[in-house]
């Protein structure tokens, strides 16, 4: 299993072909409380770099983008009663959505935690 | 709003505080506030209408009228009762167009000698502005600009208010005195903007912060930013100027009739007068209504509301979480026959269609004090 980061915040989790995504715990932090998450359908096939979804803070509603292609398998339907899961587990229990991934080489594009952690750092 | 994106920000004199108590700032109406502290927006709106809470509001525009005409000269710019205002006693209004459009809304207050006008921060020059060319010189106009201001807000906050200054305890809702704070003297108004009874503060600069650090040793007082003020105002169905209310908007069309008497209805004398009695006695084409989403997707500003076709009627103004609701609730515009409680309409929120309900204002009931005579 491997984890990477998106410069949107994404985090994406592989194992074999399927990664899970969501965001992460800066991102959260940035959004503050989360009051609704709309998840893709199942079935839907993604680019990377489009849009998923869409995560409503209190504040303000936010895009999620694809990290990766491939087709959407599995969404996380506890965000719907519990969407505060993403602030409590952000890179846990707090997923988005489970994706098969077309083109593992787009990992590569991807940052790893220390390249992402020096990301955050500098948006700081 | 319309300060240009560069200009820089004004701090508050509670600047340092905000930055020590970990407050996450935002620019709004060309100051630095607070959005808000590490607790997060529920938490400090839920403190709110359990405890109380303490915002920092510097960036609302104090301004203080004299001269022996100011009431009379006040009263053709405002559709609001300036002159039947008791001495101590605060009055909402707003300022009104020729067309009777909305330049700005604010509370008045009568200081026997002098009117204090508290007016929105983005709106201070503009309102400025339009008081210096329509006042006349018999009229003093001070900007106290470098005022801070401060709102105590919640059930607790009376109490929380006499433990420092015990004389709060008694002044009814929309009244107002000169009061001390530890030696330190503070302009306390007894109203708010968040539904429930409170206090706005205003001290000096330089005394902002002890007074601020004083409120705050109060085990039931905690920092709360913009963020919860705008999900307490919307949920108490309290207009936010620029949004709910604008230049294109009249007090009645915004459900703003209760603060204009019979007598000054009829007797007019105001700029706009024409147009709100015409709209008074014979109905608006639109109005303000409150719209609860029968989804958990808040409907941001700028939503199309939909009739029952599916062609857009009105927009939605205000919207957001309301955190006392448990869901998202929503201020719009929407044709007067379409405004009854219980409508049935539909929101276009980004790509889905959710059915919402015409709900009666306010979400949540106000708790402001009025002791029965």
């Amino acid at each position: 299993m491997t984890t990477k980061y998106s410069e949107d915040h994404e985090w994406i989790t592989v194992d074999g072909d399927i990664g899970t995504v969501g965001i992460t715990d800066f991102a959260q932090q940035q959004l503050g409380d989360v009051v609704f998450v709309e998840l893709p359908e199942v079935g839907a096939t993604l680019d990377a770099g489009d849009e998923a979804g869409v995560v409503e803070s209190v504040k303000a509603a936010s895009e999620i983008y694809s990290p990766v292609t491939g087709e959407v398998t599995e969404t996380n339907g506890d965000l719907e009663d519990k969407p505060d899961t993403v602030n409590t587990d952000a890179e846990g229990d707090g997923w988005f959505f489970k994706i098969k991934l077309s083109d593992s080489a787009e990992l590569d594009d991807l940052m790893d935690a220390a390249a992402y952690k020096e990301f955050c750092a500098e948006q700081g | 709003m319309s300060e240009p994106a560069d200009a820089p920000l004004i701090a508050t004199p509670l600047d340092a505080l905000h930055r020590e108590l970990g407050a996450r700032m935002v620019p709004f109406a060309g100051h630095s506030l607070p959005v808000q502290y590490p607790a997060g927006i529920i938490a400090e709106h839920n403190h709110t209408r359990e405890k109380a809470s303490l915002f920092d509001v510097s960036h609302m525009g104090q301004v203080v009228l004299t001269g022996a005409d100011a009431v009379q000269r006040l009263e053709r710019l405002v559709p609001g009762n300036v002159a039947g205002l008791a001495e101590g006693r605060i009055r909402y209004t707003m300022l009104t167009r020729p067309d009777g459009g909305i330049i700005d809304d604010l509370m008045v207050g009568n200081g026997g000698d002098h009117l204090r006008l508290v007016v929105n921060g983005a709106r201070a020059q503009v309102d400025l502005a339009h008081l210096q060319a329509e006042l006349g010189d018999g009229v003093g106009i001070d900007y106290r600009k470098e005022r801070a201001l401060m709102a105590l807000q919640g059930p607790a906050a009376a109490a929380v208010l006499a433990s420092l200054a015990p004389e709060a305890a008694g002044m009814v809702f929309m009244s107002f005195k000169d009061l001390e704070i530890n030696g330190i003297p503070v302009g306390v108004s007894r109203c708010g903007y968040t539904g429930e009874d409170g206090f706005e503060i205003s001290t000096a600069p330089d005394d902002a912060e002890a007074v601020a650090r004083a409120l705050l040793a109060h085990g039931d007082v905690e920092p709360a930013g913009l963020g919860s003020r705008d999900s307490l105002r919307l949920e108490a169905g309290l207009c936010l100027y620029g949004q709910d209310i604008t230049e294109e908007t009249t007090p009645i069309e915004a459900g703003l009739r209760w603060t204009i008497t019979k007598a000054r209805l009829a007797e007019g004398g105001f700029l706009g007068a024409d147009v709100i009695r015409d709209q008074a006695e014979n109905g608006a084409a639109r109005k303000l209504v409150g719209l609860t989403p029968e989804s958990r997707q808040p409907a941001r500003p700028g939503t199309q509301i939909l009739d029952a076709d599916g062609s857009e009627i009105g927009t939605v103004t205000s919207g957001g979480f309301g955190a006392s609701v448990g869901g998202p609730v929503a201020l719009g515009y929407v044709p007067t026959d379409l405004s009854e409680p219980g409508t049935q309409l539909t929101l276009q929120i980004r790509k889905s269609q959710v059915p919402a309900q015409v709900t009666a204002l306010p979400f949540v009931a106000h708790r402001y004090f009025k002791p029965s005579a």
